[in-house]
Formats: structure tokens, C-alpha cells, sequence
């Protein structure tokens, strides 16, 4: 999809992907026939430019026709380079400014809980947002309303744009910090499927607090010559990469 | 000038939002403000369960507000102007507009009536900031009884607004009959038209006063529906006055007059002054001489509408 949008975030796409899939093919009570079922699990994709992992998903679970995948970030496109949630109804919320998604999803889950309606909220952040002031109001509002049908889920992958995320303004320990805003606190493989389920069916148990999965993730999961190169971040492949890449991955252009 | 009976902006929003949570169970309202003095206060006595204190996260407030509007509940965020739309910023673009999330953003503590905590707490740039964004509304009334009215009108559609409230008492002007896209005319006239918001309107039918005593009519013209604007009322007046003179309590560089200006020169150019605040930060003072400190005294607007007269010929 990057290689033909000529843009976009092969890296971080990648990290996250294993756990898209894991969500969006397993854990999330969501119907393609009715997108709009009001008691839906909902998921915040909070890193917004991990968009192909999710426009992926979604199209292979029924929500949209996959051949408009290579369509991404072309005018007109409902794929945008971030989610869009007025192009592509199937995605909840548009997000990219970094640190907003995790409010919003606070806020789906505040109004599910006011609601009475079953549906969970599921955020996946990046470890690049962790660094903003709002990703860290949210969790504090999480917190505070004990939001049990709430998970935040971590891709850290601890790279980003030119650099490795702790060679600045770095965020660990960053389970004891999550433990400190009141969030039962797991750490996993992130590409790992057994452990994912088991840690989503943890935070489906757990009463009384939100929860927070810290999956470490490989960027550019899956390729060889992506993967944990932060150069992947925000490139896309030529085509001969792109080949290379999709036959490693088990597909095809 | 006119002796006129003042009430608080703030009282009328609260009425009206315990109104608004008895007539539609789905309505939320959160705070940022730490103190309620944005006067959610009633709502949250009387619906707790939907009322949520948020106090100091006035950007995560717009971001929680997305996601409860778009699970289909109408919300109502509240905070001082200054960080409602100005850290709000960023959230109210992506998490509000850009979703367009059923929220509805009733700012309090706009202009320089703040007073005393001086430039940090006296917001002179919202109407620039709010009115720019895609798809938001934007509103600001000038009394007690319009404010009622516009937080009512707001609930009337789907989609995002922006209204901003004076924190001092403002004296009552209209009956509240305020329509959403529509100038409300409170003086006739045909020798110059005055535009004004807020704050400023009490002083706009001061001055049409005053010039009406030296034989001139000012038509009066209560702007409070910012977004969308009445385009038809400023071709009206200016093809029927000749010349308009705008009042704000606001950065005059990017608000109501630029406004003004831009509308009119388009089909109908005539000279337009504008009053309001230069392009400069605040400070600490008594409200209401802060106004007249910063050039929005009624003897400056009036200094501005003879001049405009001059232009015009229609006094030497």
C-alpha cells in the first residue's frame, strides 16, 4: 500500500500489525454487516499513521472491498495517510495529532459506561505520543474514572523519525507508570499471538480499573531489511522493495 | 447614557444547560474550569452522573468530549476562553472538527473583562482561531437573554459551535429572539450602520444615542452570530447606510471587523472603522476601564463614527 501511495509509514505499520490483527480479527465484538451496531467494541488507533495495518484488517474482515487498498493517500481516496473517520465510516475516529487518541477513547468509554452498553474500548498508542502532555491527561482521566472497559495498548517499538525513542526524551520505566495512574499493567511479545489473547482476556477480567498492554513490538516487523530501521518510518518502499518485502511477508503486488 | 437593567452571561448559560439536560437525557456536560465558576455548577447538582469536572485538562476535555459525541450524545465543554479555545486549540481542530463531533464549546472569561489576572486569562484571539476551523459554528452574545438563546439554538443541530461569554454582568438588550445566521437590528437608521458584539454592543447603542441627539441615525446591529454570518444585513446596511463602523472586544486585526470589511468590499465597498483591541496583549485593571484604556470607550467609537461621517459628506 505505501509503495503505491508513494508515501506513508511502512515501519510503524508493521509493529502494529500482529495486534491489529489480533483485535480486529479476534478480540473486537464488531459486525461488517452493521458497522454501526451501537453496542460495538470500539478500537482508537491513536497513532493514526499506522493506517494500513488497519485499513488491511478491516477490508479482509469484511468492512470495505480490499482493491481499494492500493488507493491510499491518493486525492480522493477515502484512505487517508491517518484514519479518517468521515471517509471511511468503518474507522471510529480520525486521529494523527499525536497524544489525542487516547482522550477520545476515554470518552467512547465514559459514554458506553453512562450508557450501560457492553461495548470495550481499545486504544493502541505509540511510544512517540508518550512523550505528549495529553496522552498523559487522558490516563490520568482513565484513572480516575476506573474505566474497566478501557485498554490502552503500547506498540513500543522504541523507534521513531531519525532516532531511537529513549535516545531523547526517553520513557521508561514506563509500566510503573502506567501502574502509578492506576492501570492493571501487563508486558508482552507483541508479536507474539498467544500472548496478546491472553493478556486482551486478562483486561476483559479485570474489574475496577482500566488496563494498559505494553507490547514490545519490531519495526518494520516481518521484513528483514525493515525491520528496527528507523530509516523505515516514514518511507515508502520502491517497487523492487516493496517485492522483496510482500514475498517475505507471504504475498504478492 | 442609558440606565439598563445588567444580568450575568454565565447564569443564563447555566439555566439554559439544565434546561437542555432535562429536555434530551443524553446530554453531557464537562468542566475545565477547577473553580465552576463557568456556572455548570447547576447541572452537574442536578444530573451528576452526567456531569464531569475535568478541571486544568481543558485540551483532553475537547478530545474526552469527541468521544462521548460520537457515540451520539450531544456535549456541552466549558472552560475560560483563553484555554478552552487556546490550548484547546489542536483537540477542538482534530478530536472536534475534523471528526465533526456534536460539541459544543460554551467559553467563558472572553475579552478583556477578565480583568484583574490581566493578558494570561484575557482571550483576544478565539473568534480568529474558532471561526477559521472547518465546519464550526461560532457565536457571541451580548446578553444574558441571547445567551440562552444560543445555547439553545446550538442543540439544534449536529455538528460543532463555539460560544463565547463575557465574565462581567452585561446589561439586557434584546428579548432573546436570536436566530442563528441572522443580525438583529436594535436601532434603525440610515446614516451609518454600527456592527457590534459582546460586550460592546451596550456601548454601540450609547454612541447611536449620542449621534442621534446631534441629528445623525445610526442603525444598530447585533452581530452575535459570528459564524455563519448574515451577509445580506452588512450588503443591506452598507448599500443603505454608506458607511460602517464595528466594535469588538477582540484583536481587531482578525475578528468582527476584518470580517465586516471582507463582506462588503466584495459587493458593496464602503468605509468601514473598525473598534477594538490594537495588536497587543492586556493587563491587569478594573474591567471596564480596561475598555476604555484599550481605545473601546464609548467617546473613542464615537470619535471613529464621525469620522466616518466626514468620509461620507454627510457632516463637515
Amino acid at each position: 500500500m505505501t509503495y503505491h501511495a508513494g508515501s506513508g509509514h511502512p515501519g510503524g505499520s508493521l509493529s502494529v500489525t500482529d495486534i491489529v490483527t489480533a483485535l480486529v480479527f479476534h478480540e473486537l465484538r464488531i459486525d461488517a454487516d452493521h458497522p454501526d451496531w451501537p453496542d460495538r467494541d470500539r478500537l482508537v488507533l491513536s497513532k493514526g499513521h499506522a493506517a494500513p495495518a488497519l485499513y488491511s484488517a478491516l477490508a479482509h474482515r469484511g468492512f470495505f472491498d480490499p482493491k481499494i487498498l492500493p488507493t491510499l493517500g491518493e486525492i480522493g481516496s477515502p484512505l487517508q495517510g491517518n484514519v479518517n473517520h468521515r471517509t471511511l465510516p468503518a474507522i471510529e475516529v480520525s486521529t494523527g495529532a499525536p497524544g489525542q487518541g487516547l482522550g477520545v477513547a476515554v470518552g467512547m468509554a465514559l459514554d458506553a459506561r453512562l450508557a450501560k452498553r457492553p461495548s470495550r474500548v481499545y486504544a493502541i498508542i505509540g511510544d512517540g505520543e508518550c512523550r505528549a502532555g495529553l496522552t498523559w491527561e487522558a490516563l490520568l482521566a482513565g484513572g480516575h474514572y476506573a474505566l474497566d472497559n478501557l485498554v490502552v495498548l503500547l506498540d513500543r517499538n522504541d523507534l521513531e523519525t531519525g532516532h531511537r525513542n529513549e535516545d531523547r526524551i526517553g520513557i521508561e520505566p514506563i509500566a510503573d507508570k502506567f501502574r502509578a495512574f492506576g492501570y492493571d499493567t501487563l508486558e508482552i511479545d507483541g508479536h507474539n499471538f498467544s500472548a496478546i489473547f491472553e493478556a486482551l482476556a486478562r483486561a476483559r477480567a479485570t474489574k475496577g480499573r482500566p488496563t494498559a498492554i505494553i507490547a514490545r513490538t519490531v519495526k518494520g516487523k516481518g521484513v528483514s531489511f525493515m525491520e528496527n530501521q528507523e530509516a523505515w518510518h516514514g518511507k515508502p518502499p520502491t517497487r523492487e522493495e516493496a517485492e522483496r518485502a510482500l514475498a517475505e511477508l507471504g504475498g504478492s503486488l | 447614557m442609558t440606565e439598563r437593567k445588567s444580568a450575568s452571561l454565565g447564569e443564563a448559560y447555566g439555566q439554559a444547560l439544565v434546561e437542555l439536560g432535562e429536555r434530551d437525557p443524553f446530554l453531557v456536560v464537562l468542566d475545565a474550569d477547577p473553580s465552576s465558576s463557568t456556572r455548570t455548577a447547576q447541572f452537574g447538582k442536578r444530573f451528576p452522573e452526567r456531569f464531569f469536572q475535568v478541571g486544568g485538562m481543558d485540551s483532553t476535555m475537547m478530545t474526552i468530549a469527541s468521544g462521548l459525541a460520537l457515540g451520539g450524545r450531544p456535549v456541552y465543554a466549558s472552560g475560560f476562553a483563553v484555554f478552552a479555545a487556546g490550548q484547546g486549540y489542536s483537540a477542538i481542530r482534530q478530536s472536534v472538527c475534523y471528526n465533526r463531533a456534536n460539541v459544543k464549546i460554551v467559553a467563558t472569561h472572553g475579552g478583556l473583562l477578565v480583568g484583574g489576572d490581566g493578558a494570561p486569562y484575557q482571550m483576544l484571539e478565539d473568534i480568529a482561531l474558532m471561526r477559521s476551523l472547518p465546519g464550526m459554528t461560532v457565536i457571541v452574545p451580548g446578553d444574558g437573554p441571547t445567551t440562552r438563546a444560543a445555547a439553545l439554538a446550538i442543540a439544534s443541530f449536529d455538528g460543532p459551535a463555539y460560544v463565547r461569554l463575557t465574565k462581567e454582568n452585561l446589561p439586557i438588550l434584546t428579548d432573546g429572539s436570536f436566530t442563528l445566521g441572522r443580525a438583529a437590528q436594535l436601532r434603525e437608521g440610515s446614516d451609518l450602520t454600527i456592527v457590534a458584539i459582546g460586550a460592546m454592543l451596550a456601548r454601540a447603542l450609547d454612541v447611536a444615542e449620542e449621534l442621534h441627539r446631534a441629528g445623525v441615525e445610526a442603525r444598530v446591529l447585533d452581530f452575535a452570530s459570528i459564524k455563519p454570518a448574515d451577509e445580506k444585513a452588512l450588503i443591506t446596511a452598507a448599500r443603505e447606510t454608506g458607511a460602517i463602523l464595528t466594535m469588538e472586544e477582540h484583536n481587531v486585526l482578525t475578528g468582527l471587523g476584518t470580517l465586516v470589511a471582507s463582506v462588503t468590499a466584495t459587493t458593496s465597498p464602503v468605509p468601514v472603522r473598525q473598534v477594538g483591541v490594537p495588536d497587543l496583549f492586556g493587563e491587569s485593571g478594573d474591567p471596564w476601564k480596561l475598555l476604555d484604556h484599550y481605545g473601546l470607550s464609548t467617546k473613542h467609537a464615537l470619535d471613529e463614527a464621525w469620522a466616518l461621517l466626514q468620509v461620507r459628506g454627510k457632516v463637515s
